[in-house]
């Protein structure tokens, strides 16, 4: 049997727009993965370890403050502090992202980037193409 | 990770490694049980602290203070969170996380070191826990947490499975919930060893610890009635419970009054979780009540292991033995002494 895929859906900084990452969080309960929501104005240490304790295997940042380049690489870098390894992640941004940083986030590590209009089988399908080819479910099935 | 590198993590504080040996218990993966047999020795000195009651009378944000009031007392935390996963997707949304700390980041809970947060999915199970709650709070055990909250599914009035992980109950209710009639249903309102009503500045909440207070006073008597019958030892025998009710004598349930999200009540609701742990030790409950869990876990196991052998063994035709009870061949009761004479015969 195939591992639930566990998801952190958060908000990071001083954001208060967290319709789109509950609407998300419910279809991707829908869609049968566990979502974690983290609730908002969470700090990138207070996600990072919550992807840490949790042991997710996807982790959403959603963000409409303009702030993507400056928040998401703290969270990706104290995953790293904390002891975990975001290459194991698979790392989704969403919300109000300009298209020409697309390349600049996927550079330091996001996989996929979803902006308002995004149909939710879009991230679903996403998501379950994408989580087997990491890192971290190679491992497993050599261990187990 | 390998099994080595998780259980010399978990017995030298790293988190991740914790994290990772409660995904492969949770998902039944072969490593999960070598881990849990590696630290079993080093477990059994936390305090395991249960937090039931009705969705949305505000179990998560009591285990949040709760939290926050047990590292004031130098003490470390562990916490379990439990929520429903769905009957249809198999889905889940875990939404207990979010209420530590609520909006107030200053307390910094989520990356204290001597907090560990883990959200679990109940996946389709009754009984207000997840098959592997009682494993994730041993792996939480061995890394050396002073206290472990349990926090349940929102449960209904049977879903009492706490009990099996907890040292001490706490149920949870806010006022206007019911009559005393309610009150004094059987099931989840029995179980408490405290009993917090929360939002108890909302009107009401005077009557409603008068009930839980009147019912409390029955329970004490009956108690009394109840171990003087022998009927109470059967009755024991077959359902594991009811002597567990019975070993309470001598600890009256607090009922303390509590406004959560302002901190009103908790520091009374440790000191009676406090209050409460000193007592199990001291009567020698907490060592016979866990003996007794042990007992039942253990039993449990050992059904799960030989039916697990009897789906794989080339020994034992298990489908054919039924077959033969259906024709009318056998009888049940032979049929199932052939089968443990086959097991002896072949020391599984």
């Amino acid at each position: 049997m195939e591992r639930k895929i566990r998801v952190l859906v958060s908000k990071v900084g001083l954001d208060g727009h967290d319709r789109g990452a509950k609407v998300v969080a419910r279809f991707l309960r829908d869609a049968g993965f566990e979502v974690i929501y983290t609730g908002l104005h969470r700090t990138p240490q207070e996600v990072a370890m919550a992807a840490v304790q949790e042991d997710v295997d996807v982790i959403g940042i959603s963000l409409h403050s303009g702030a993507h380049m400056a928040l998401v690489p703290k969270v990706l870098n104290y995953i790293k502090e904390y002891g975990g390894d975001p290459d194991e992640l698979v790392v989704l941004v969403g919300g109000i992202v300009p298209e020409d940083e697309f390349d600049d986030l996927k550079a330091i590590g996001v996989d996929g980037i979803f902006i308002p209009g995004t149909p939710i089988s879009k991230i679903v399908d996403f998501i379950k193409e994408i989580a087997p080819k990491k890192k971290r479910s190679k491992m497993e099935k050599m261990e187990n | 990770m390998d099994v080595d590198e998780i259980v010399e993590g978990i017995l030298s504080g790293n988190k991740r490694a914790l994290a990772r040996a409660i995904t492969y218990v949770e998902n039944d993966y072969p490593d999960g049980k070598l881990i849990l047999k590696k630290i079993f020795r080093k477990t059994g000195r936390a305090h395991v602290i249960g937090i039931t009651g009705f969705p949305g009378v505000g179990k998560s944000t009591v285990v949040s203070k709760l939290t926050n009031e047990f590292r004031n007392r130098g003490k470390t935390v562990g916490i379990v969170a439990i929520d429903p996963g769905s009957p249809f997707t198999g889905g889940a949304l875990l939404g207990d996380r979010l209420r530590m700390d609520g909006l107030d980041s200053s307390k910094k809970l989520w990356i204290d070191p001597g907090v560990f947060f883990r959200s679990m999915s109940s996946r389709g199970r009754a009984g207000g826990l997840a098959a592997k709650t009682g494993d994730a709070v041993r792996l939480m055990d061995a890394f050396g947490f002073d206290v472990i909250l349990v926090e349940t599914v929102g449960a209904g009035q049977s879903e009492v499975d706490i009990i099996e992980v907890a040292d001490t109950s706490i149920v949870v209710l806010m006022p206007e919930m019911g009559d005393d009639i309610q009150i004094n249903k059987a099931g989840i309102l029995e179980i408490g060893d405290i009993y917090v009503i929360n939002k108890a500045d909302l009107g009401g909440a005077d009557k409603t610890e008068r009930w839980i207070k009147a019912m409390l006073m029955m329970d004490q008597e009956a108690v009394e009635i109840l171990t003087k019958t022998t009927h109470a030892q059967e009755y024991e025998v077959q359902t594991g419970q009811i002597f567990d009710k019975m070993s309470r004598a001598g600890w009256i349930p607090p009922v303390i009054k509590t406004v959560a999200e302002r901190g009103d009540g908790i520091q009374e609701l440790a000191d009676a979780i406090e209050k409460h742990f000193i007592y199990l030790k001291e009567s020698g409950n907490l060592i016979e009540t866990r003996k007794r869990r042990l007992s039942r876990e253990m039993i449990e196991l050992l059904i799960g292991e030989i039916k697990a052998y009897l789906m794989k063994s080339d020994k034992i035709d298990f489908n054919k033995m039924v077959e033969r009870v259906s024709r009318n061949e056998i009888d049940p009761h032979t049929a199932v002494e052939e089968i443990i004479r086959v097991l002896i015969n072949n020391n599984i």
